[in-house]
This record gives C-alpha cells, sequence and structure tokens, in this order.
C-alpha cells in the first residue's frame, strides 16, 4: 500500500464527491474570469487535479474495494449516495485523464476557433460539462444522474455551438442535438419516475433491491426499462438515434470534439450497464431478450451501416464520427452477449475507442489549425508537410483499424473470442467485413498523407509547418498509449476484468439497505 | 542485453533496428549509420539466435512466455526445425543489406529490416497469435518494398497486399476456430482434420504460392526494384514452407499440390520475356519441390525440405542479385533487348551461372545436395507419377533458369550494350552467396555439406546418414542435365524461344513459327476480349452496385440528411415502441 501514501487524506476520505464538486465551482470563477490565459490555467489545473483524484480512487477501490460516500453525511436512501467501484472508477479516470490532455491542447486551439472575449463563458462551460459527465458516472442515485445528465448535455449544446465562429453550421447541428437530448434526458427521467413509483426510492443499490422483491412480471417497471433503455441509447450514439453525432462532432471547436468523441458517449453506455445489469436484472427473462435483440442487434446494423457511410463521408471529422457511431456498434455487440467475455470485450473496447478516438480528433484539429483542412481530399502531402502529427493519425488510425500491436486489435480480439464462446460465428463474420471497411475509411485518409504528392502554392511546395507542441504533446500521449496498451495489456485488462465482474454478479450481489455505513477507515499510512 | 531478446525474440533486434532506421536523417553519416543498421542488425541477431540456444542444454529452447489478453503466448521457441530458418533469415538479411549498400531509400532500409524480422519472428513464434502478428506484419512491411519499383508498381503492390491480407484474415478466423477447438494456441502439428485446420492451411497456401494461388508472386516481384525484388524473393514463402512443415508435416495432398507446382511453372517460365519474372515462376516451381517433401513428411523428405530451403535461398538470391545488377547498369531486363553482356559485366555473368548451375542441381553445387533429398524420399516412398513429374520438372528448371536466364542475359546475340560492371557491393554480396552455392554442396572434411547436414532438424538422417554423391545418382543427374542441354539446343535451333528473331533459313521452321505464333495471337486476342466483355459485366454490375451503396451512404445520400429533428422525432418513438414490444411480447 505504498502507493496509497502518495495521495493525500482527503483525497481517499471525499474524493467521491471533491471529483465533481471541484470542476462545477471552479466553473464558476472561471465564467467572470476576463482573461483567458488565466481561465485556461484553472482548468488546467482542474482537470490535473480531477485526474489526481481519480488515480487515488481507482487505486483505492482496486486494493480496499467499492467506495460508498454520503453526501454531507445524509445517509441514502434519505440522502444522495456516491458509489465507487470496478465498474466506474475507470472511466473517472479516463475522463478526467482525456480532459486534462484536451485542455493541454485547447490552450492553441482555442484561441483560433473560438471568438476572444468567449474565452472565459468557454472554459467554464467545459468546466460544467466535465463536472456533469463525472457527477453521472460517480453518482449512485438515479435522479442525481439525471440531474448530471442535464448538466453535461447542456454545457455540451452551448459549445458545440460555439464552434459557429468557425462554421455556422454548427448551430443548426447544435439545435438537433438540444431536441434530440431532450427527447432522451426526457425518456430517461420518465423511466426514473415509473421506478421511483414502483418502488419509492431513488438509490439505485435499494430500487434494485426492491425490485427484486417486486419481480419481473411487472408491467411499469417492464414500461420503465423501455423508456430508460431508449433514452440513453440516444445519449450513447446507438446506431439508428445517432443522427445528432456527425453534425455535433463535425463543427464543434477541435479541442471539445475529441473529448466528446473519448467520454460523452462512454458515460452514458457506462449507465445503460449499470441500469440495465445491476438495478434490473439480466436473469428476467425480457431483460435478457432486449439485451440480446436490441444491444447486439443494432450493434451489428451500427457496425455494418456506419462503417459504409464512413466510407462515403468527404469531411475528414464525419468519417471519424461515423467511424463512432460504429464503433459503439462494437462495444453494444461485446455487451448484447451478455457473457463476462463480451462484458470484458465491450468494455475494454469503450476504453481503447476513447484512446484513439481522443487522438484521431486531436490530430484532425491541428491540421485545421495549420491549414485549415477538413476534407479527406485536402489531406494529400500531409505525411510530409505535417509528420508528427500525420504520424501521430497513422498509429491511432491503425489502431481503429485493428492491427496487431495496438489496443484496436486487443479489444477486437477479445471480442471475437467472446462471439465465439457463444458459437456466434456471424458475428465474427460482420466483425472481420467491418474491419475491412475500417481499413478502407481509414486507409483513404492515410492514402492521401502519404501517397499523394505535397500541393504546390505558386509552383512550389507548401512548407512543412508542424503543429505546436501544446497540440503534438497530448496526440502522442494518446498514441503511445494506444500502443503501449497494445502490447502491454494486462493492466486494460485487468480493469475491464474487473468491472465485467461488477456487471455479471448482477444485482443478486447488492449490498442490501443496511449497508451504507461509513467507508472503511483506510489502512497504510 | 541478449537475456532481454532471449524473453522475447531476437526478431526485436531487426525490427528496432528497421525503426531506428526510418528516423536518422538522409544526410551522408546518416546513411551511413543506416546502412551499418542494415548490415549489423541481422549479423547481431545471428549472434544473438546462437547464444541464446547453445547457451543452455535443451534440445528445445522455450522464451518469452507472456500472457496477452489473457492467451498464454510463447513469443520464442528455438528448435531443431526453427533454428536453420532463423540462421538462413539472418544471413539472407545481411547479404542484402551488403547488396543494397550503393541505395540511398529510407523506405527500403526501414521496411526491409522490419520485413526481415517479422520473418525471423514468426520462424521463431511458438503458438499461432504471435505467428499471426508477424504474419500481418510481414505482408505491411514488405508492401512498401514492392512500391518502391515505381508507379506500375502500385497497383501489383495493392493485389499483393490483398492476397496478404486475406490470407492473415483466414489465418486468424482459423486459428481462433482451431484454438477454441483444442483449447491451446501452441504452434505444433495442425493436420487437416482439426476444426479450422482447412483455413489455416489455405492461410499458409496463399504464402507458399499454391497453384491458383501463386500470382500474387510474378505479379510483385518483377515489379519491385534492384535490391527490393533479391529482399523479397527470401522470406515471405520460406516462412510459408516453414509454417506448412511444422503445422502440416505429412499431409497427404501436399504431394500432388506441390507436383503441380513443380510443373506448371515451367511452361510460362520459358515462354516470359521479363528474366525476373521467368526467375519468379521459377521461385514458385522450387518451392513445388518443398512442398512435396512437407506432404511425404519422412525424417529424409523433411530434412530435404530444410536444406532445400537454405540452398534455395542462396541460389535464389544470387539469381536475383544478378539480374538485378543487370537491371541497375543497363535498365532493363527483357530478354530481347539483352544479350552479349558477358564482356562488360563478367564477373556478374560467372556469378549468375554458379547461380543457375546451382538451381539446375549440377552436382557439386548447392542444389544438388538438397534436391536429392527430396526426390529420393519421393521415389523410396512409391510415388512414382510424382517422382515423374519432379524430374520433369528438374529437367524444366534447367531449361529456364539454369540455361535460359544467363543465355540471353549474358550470351545470345551481342545487344551492343557496354555498360560498367556492377557496383563493389553487388559484387560482393554476389560472390560470397556464389562461394556458399558452391561450398555447401561440397563433400569430406573440406567442404561446407557437412555442416549444411549438420543443420538438419532430424538427427536420424543427419550428416553421416545421407549421401548424395552416390555414382548412380550423379550419373543420372548428369543424364538428366544433358537431356536438358539437348532439348535446350534443339529447341533453340528450330526458334522456339519467341526474343530470338534471327532469320531461319529452312521454311518449315518459319511456317511453323508463324502457325503456332499466330494461334497463339488469335488464342490471346480471343482471351482478351472476352476478359473485356466480363470486366465489363462486372464493372456494370459493380458499379451499380456502388452507385447504390453511394446514393444511401453518401454526404448527399438518403441516410444522411442533416436529419431535421421531427424525423428523428418520430424514429425515436419507433424505436422505444420497437423494444416496448420487445419488451412486453418476446
Amino acid at each position: 500500500m505504498q502507493i496509497m501514501s502518495l495521495f493525500p487524506e482527503w483525497i481517499l476520505s471525499h474524493g467521491a464527491a471533491s471529483i465533481v464538486i471541484i470542476p462545477l465551482l471552479l466553473a464558476v470563477i472561471t465564467a467572470v474570469n476576463s482573461s483567458a490565459r488565466l481561465a485556461w490555467a484553472t482548468v488546467l489545473g482542474v482537470t490535473a487535479l480531477c485526474a489526481f483524484t481519480a488515480l487515488g480512487l481507482l487505486l483505492q477501490v482496486m486494493s480496499f474495494g467499492p467506495i460508498h460516500y454520503n453526501m454531507g453525511g445524509w445517509a441514502p436512501p434519505m440522502g444522495i449516495g456516491y458509489y465507487i467501484d470496478g465498474l466506474n472508477a475507470p472511466l473517472l479516470l479516463l475522463i478526467s485523464v482525456v480532459a486534462f490532455l484536451c485542455t493541454l491542447y485547447a490552450l492553441p486551439s482555442v484561441v483560433a476557433e473560438v471568438e476572444p472575449k468567449k474565452h472565459g463563458p468557454f472554459y467554464a462551460a467545459f468546466l460544467i460539462s466535465l463536472a456533469g459527465l463525472l457527477g453521472m458516472v460517480a453518482t449512485a442515485d438515479a435522479f442525481n444522474v439525471f440531474v448530471f445528465l442535464e448538466v453535461s448535455s447542456i454545457s455540451t449544446y452551448v459549445l458545440v455551438a460555439m464552434g459557429a465562429s468557425r462554421d455556422r453550421r454548427a448551430l443548426s447541428s447544435s439545435f438537433n442535438y438540444l431536441i434530440m437530448g431532450s427527447i432522451g434526458a426526457t425518456f430517461f427521467v420518465i423511466g426514473i419516475g415509473f421506478l421511483y413509483m414502483q418502488t419509492g426510492t431513488l438509490n439505485m443499490m435499494d430500487m434494485a433491491r426492491l425490485l427484486q422483491e417486486i419481480g419481473p412480471g411487472d408491467r411499469v417497471v417492464q414500461l420503465a426499462f423501455a423508456f430508460i433503455a431508449i433514452g440513453l441509447g440516444l445519449k450513447l450514439a446507438m446506431f439508428p438515434l445517432h443522427m445528432w453525432l456527425p453534425g455535433a462532432y463535425a463543427y464543434a471547436p477541435s479541442f471539445f470534439t475529441a473529448f466528446l468523441a473519448a467520454t460523452a458517449t462512454k458515460a452514458a453506455l457506462y449507465l445503460l450497464l449499470r441500469f440495465t445489469f445491476t438495478v434490473f436484472d439480466p436473469n428476467w427473462d425480457y431483460i435478457a431478450i432486449a439485451v440480446m435483440i436490441l444491444l447486439a442487434g443494432m450493434g451489428i446494423l451500427g457496425m455494418v451501416a456506419a462503417s459504409l457511410q464512413a466510407i462515403f463521408q468527404n469531411d475528414i471529422r464525419r468519417v471519424l464520427a461515423y467511424s463512432s457511431v460504429a464503433q459503439v456498434g462494437y462495444m453494444l455487440l461485446g455487451v448484447g452477449m451478455a457473457t463476462t467475455l463480451g462484458l470484458t470485450a465491450g468494455y475494454l473496447h469503450m476504453i481503447n475507442h476513447a484512446i484513439m478516438k481522443g487522438a484521431l480528433f486531436l490530430a484532425v484539429g491541428a491540421f485545421w489549425y495549420r491549414f485549415g483542412i477538413t476534407q479527406v481530399s485536402d489531406m494529400r502531402g500531409l505525411g510530409k508537410t505535417m509528420p508528427w502529427t500525420m504520424a501521430g493519425f497513422t498509429i491511432a488510425g491503425i489502431s481503429l483499424i485493428g492491427v496487431p500491436g495496438t489496443v484496436g486489435f486487443v479489444s477486437k480480439l477479445i471480442l471475437v473470442e467472446a462471439a465465439a464462446e457463444n458459437g456466434w460465428w456471424w458475428a465474427i463474420g460482420v466483425i472481420v467485413a467491418t474491419s475491412v471497411l475500417a481499413i478502407i475509411y481509414v486507409g483513404r485518409m492515410i492514402e492521401q498523407a502519404y501517397f499523394k504528392p505535397v500541393p504546390q502554392i505558386n509552383d512550389r511546395p507548401v512548407r512543412r509547418n508542424e503543429a505546436p507542441l501544446a497540440m503534438l504533446i497530448p496526440l502522442w500521449v494518446l498514441a503511445l498509449a494506444s500502443l503501449a496498451f497494445g502490447i502491454q495489456t494486462e493492466w486494460l485488462m485487468n480493469l475491464a476484468e474487473a468491472a465485467a465482474q461488477v456487471l455479471s454478479a448482477g444485482s443478486n450481489t447488492v449490498i442490501p439497505g443496511g449497508a451504507y455505513a461509513l467507508p472503511a477507515p483506510i489502512g497504510g499510512h | 542485453m541478449l537475456e532481454l531478446f532471449a524473453s522475447f525474440s531476437p526478431a526485436f533486434i531487426l525490427i528496432a533496428a528497421g525503426v531506428l532506421a526510418g528516423f536518422i536523417p538522409t544526410s551522408k553519416s546518416g546513411s551511413f549509420i543506416s546502412k551499418v543498421l542494415m548490415v549489423g542488425a541481422p549479423a547481431l541477431a545471428l549472434v544473438c539466435i546462437n547464444v541464446i540456444y547453445y547457451g543452455q542444454t535443451e534440445n528445445t529452447y522455450l522464451g518469452g512466455q507472456l500472457s496477452f489478453a489473457g492467451i498464454e503466448l510463447t513469443t520464442l521457441r528455438i528448435d531443431s526445425l526453427s533454428i536453420i530458418w532463423g540462421y538462413i533469415f539472418c544471413f539472407a538479411g545481411i547479404l542484402n543489406g551488403i547488396y543494397g549498400l550503393h541505395e540511398k531509400c529510407k523506405i527500403t532500409d526501414t521496411s526491409a529490416l522490419i520485413y526481415t524480422g517479422a520473418g525471423v519472428g514468426a520462424v521463431f513464434a511458438g503458438d499461432l497469435i504471435t505467428l499471426f502478428m508477424f504474419w500481418e506484419l510481414l505482408a505491411l512491411s514488405s508492401v512498401f518494398i514492392v512500391w518502391r519499383g515505381g508507379p506500375k508498381s502500385y497497383p501489383a503492390g495493392m493485389r499483393y497486399l490483398a492476397m496478404h491480407i486475406l490470407s492473415g484474415v483466414l489465418l486468424l478466423a482459423g486459428l481462433v476456430i482451431y484454438g477454441r477447438a483444442t483449447g491451446s494456441y501452441a504452434f505444433n502439428n495442425i493436420g487437416l482434420d482439426m476444426p479450422g485446420g482447412w483455413l489455416i492451411f489455405l492461410a499458409f497456401g496463399i504464402k507458399a504460392g499454391f497453384p491458383l494461388l501463386h500470382n500474387w508472386i510474378q505479379d510483385s516481384y518483377p515489379r519491385s526494384s534492384v535490391t527490393g525484388t533479391v529482399i523479397l524473393s527470401v522470406f515471405t514463402t520460406k516462412l510459408a514452407i516453414y509454417a506448412l512443415a511444422r503445422g502440416f508435416a505429412g499431409t497427404e495432398i501436399l504431394i500432388y499440390i506441390g507436383a503441380v507446382m513443380t510443373v506448371f511453372p515451367v511452361f510460362f517460365a520459358v515462354l516470359e520475356n521479363d528474366l525476373r519474372k521467368v526467375l519468379s515462376y521459377s521461385l514458385n516451381n522450387q518451392l513445388g519441390f518443398m512442398v512435396v517433401g512437407i506432404g511425404i513428411g519422412s525424417q529424409l523428405a523433411l530434412n530435404g525440405v530444410a536444406a532445400h530451403m537454405v540452398s534455395h535461398i542462396l541460389y535464389k538470391s544470387l539469381l536475383f542479385m544478378s539480374m538485378g545488377a543487370v537491371l541497375h547498369r543497363v535498365g532493363t531486363i527483357k530478354a530481347s533487348e539483352l544479350g552479349g553482356l558477358f564482356r562488360s559485366m563478367p564477373y556478374t555473368a560467372v556469378f549468375c551461372m554458379i547461380g543457375a548451375a546451382a538451381i539446375s542441381a549440377v552436382p557439386l553445387f548447392a542444389g544438388f545436395v538438397s534436391k536429392a533429398m527430396i526426390i529420393t524420399a519421393v521415389f523410396e516412398n512409391g510415388h512414382l507419377v510424382v517422382y515423374a513429374m519432379l524430374l520433369f520438372a528438374s529437367a524444366g528448371v534447367l531449361e529456364h533458369s539454369g540455361i535460359k536466364v544467363p543465355y540471353f542475359a549474358f550470351f545470345a546475340h551481342d545487344s551492343g550494350k557496354r555498360v560498367k560492371e556492377a557496383p563493389w557491393n553487388m559484387l560482393t554480396a554476389m560472390g560470397i552467396t556464389a562461394f556458399l552455392c558452391i561450398y555447401l554442396a561440397i563433400p569430406g572434411t573440406y567442404g561446407g555439406m557437412q555442416y549444411l547436414y549438420g543443420l538438419l532438424p532430424s538427427e536420424v538422417a543427419g550428416a553421416a546418414k545421407y549421401n548424395p554423391y552416390t555414382d548412380y545418382h550423379v550419373i543420372f543427374q548428369m543424364q538428366l542435365i544433358m537431356a536438358a542441354v539437348f532439348a535446350f539446343a534443339l529447341l533453340k535451333r528450330i526458334g522456339f524461344y519467341p526474343p530470338e528473331r534471327r532469320a531461319e533459313i529452312l521454311d518449315f521452321d518459319w511456317t511453323y513459327r508463324r502457325l503456332g505464333l499466330s494461334l497463339l495471337q488469335w488464342g490471346n486476342a480471343m482471351w482478351s476480349r472476352l476478359g473485356a466483355v466480363i470486366i465489363y459485366a462486372l464493372r456494370g454490375m459493380f458499379g451499380n452496385i456502388s452507385r447504390r451503396l453511394y446514393q444511401v451512404f453518401s454526404p448527399a445520400g438518403a441516410l444522411s440528411y442533416a436529419a431535421p429533428s421531427g424525423i428523428a422525432a418520430v424514429l425515436i418513438a419507433g424505436m422505444l415502441a420497437v423494444t416496448l414490444f420487445v419488451v412486453y411480447f418476446l
């Protein structure tokens, strides 16, 4: 437990709450800040602190088991409880680390993309969005989930709309997202309402315990499940409900697209997992069937359709956005198998996809920053004009394809294994086929960059113009991570297996009502 | 230092050197460093393999056990079968390095080193997952070498890549099925009866150039650069031979596949004008001998396969090197435009003839001591038809590689081309290879045959047991050679070889050739017309499909309208209805 002594006392005892509250509070200060630099520095500090706290929480969960935290000392079901276990601790770390890297990247990028006088509010909105995501992942209170879902969504609409100074289409995309996102959130809260009606509690564990008493036959609970699944399905861009995503990804400011792509859909997927597998009971017939037909079925459809759509796009960010929808399909397919191995594959792919898609979007932002590139056809010669950025892009790209030695390969391999274990041979066929489609849409960009000549201006080839270090460092951290975790697979695998165990244990092992004691005293320091 | 690679794979020396070479600037000193890497890294890997294997007493060295995503891997297995492949791969890497010293090309240096590393790594792979990873790396790194051949090689490279990706996909699918069925991913004898066995077999078969799966060899190899073809000819196909020997030794169907492989390229090679393409066909034919040997699967046959693989790498590299030198100096490799080059490139001519003698299995040259084992094994096992086919193929090899290549390049009618001798580094590489082609075939205390035989996998038929230099065998081989030379002379006399267009006196010959030629031309014209019709039909069909796909999926397509929120809301409601239906009624 030597490593635990590196973390100050308050992180270990109050980390679960402070990781959410700190960004929320500092957002207010940032909003009224007139100096863009100072605002940026605040955000950088906050995200670093969040990442540090999340690491502390993760280590604590790994060594001492789940953390129960009662907000303000009020024990659930009266008060709001926070609950960190193997399922959400890695996600907290992922979100805050990606936020930190994106903030680093934001310094040059935001200056170029957002009107100067809006910098303070912009960073504030980012902090609120971060707090919302962290909150919806950390909380154990169903209504609190809704609140944070809306907190993060509303700030996201604002941030997407701020891309308007670059491209006016950001406004209509943001509006679309607002409408659809609100429908999704409403569906979710309707579902929660039904559950509250039947159980009289909002705490998830309490809910799970009472739902077990009610049993699988209750029509209202079934209705609640449908509403919650669709509401969250919209948020996580499940295939036919993904229509908000390409616009939002394509026109938001570069750094926010990277953050959104790496985290937002993941947080929603986490909620879907949490509700389906630990609040409801996956052993109930209708849940089992819905998981298989809805999640795996829509996953497969999404993998094929969105990959095809990615191939025909001209805008780089739209290519990557449709590829995101397809990758969500992989995660859903893994989850839809509902076996431990399948859940591991889905969860692992969720983390891996965040790493590689984050890197890709950061690189694309750098292309725009230096040369104003948004179209695939404009990427020609980038291998010469921005060699380091393009190299990072390529690493993440081959990881997206699933070339051995990268993270993309690891999760696809486990997904294939899980499908084979289930005897879903057709799913293996689809995985292989969509990987070939991924070769096409990634290969198209790589081909432009490396095999087409550098464009000429006034009969002279364009000079080399590498992205600034503040952009290169986060990009390369993620690119190298996608290589490192592709070779050293142990660490992420352990995390994913722990998460899958939480899910397979299901609602049956949830500690009954009496277990809301204060966290056990932490030893070792 | 070496312990590090002992617990992973010596292949990483080469791969790391390759990555390093990619980052070295192209200045004068930079290219010097990358040349040092090109020669030094394979040498270091060779030493490393030796130290690891002989630094312990076991017959099989297993290392690099690690757990990858829950599967136990063994990334390093050196045993009596794999070590000979490892040695010759590293050695070929050194030769390629020397041969390419004059060339300043970062892409070739980097990809050649990684390609070599992938070959070595795959040979030492103890399990199918590791094999698969290096299998893919091999394909990805080598395609850049194909592309170095200039703009014409780009489509060939794409076709090459497609074939190899297909091979990788088949291997992956096969190994998953196999691993699930047996619960182990270890790479040992697989056999066709196992689940997934056929998939793995096909994957190996593509790389080994089975008939009808062979086209990528003749398609891509002749199109690469001067040095590229030499590098390419070593690793990919011989790795496939190793994989077959490891996984499918004694599979009977391989005997017939191999026999067909030896025979059919002969005809194409005789007709072909591009001399590097001739060599590519003969590469395919030589692989056939090894495949037959694997199919027989007896100890003598497998020893023959390993020995033939070693001598084949040497003489085939030597031939490709000499043709590369010709291409480098003259700028063409068409038989019809060459001739008489022995005047200006005497050393290259001598080396080429040594390679030709070795591939023709002339006694006292490398091909003789290795091919004999395979043919003897076939005879001992009573496959007489196959035996006859192999004899025919041996004569055929002699025809096109042994005689045609050196004859048209260096002798024949004088093309009038006067060029410089090949650069010193090419001559050095060719000289070393030529020396080995002879040395390894010399029996007795001072000869090198004992070393070659000493390395062979099965001890039983090792150094002392097999002797190719029996009177019967030597005389038989000489007869075969004489017959082939006679046939060449005869065919030459009646003007069978297309590039030679001197006026003949006999009317009959002229008519004969004219008739044959016009028949060929007619056939060719019909064939291309048929091909055009088929292509037109296919294009129409695929054009339709892709247009439909485009209409649906493109940015302007049906699925991509910046969806008005109303439609989206209806869709959401629809999804809710579907979900409710599922939840309520299923």
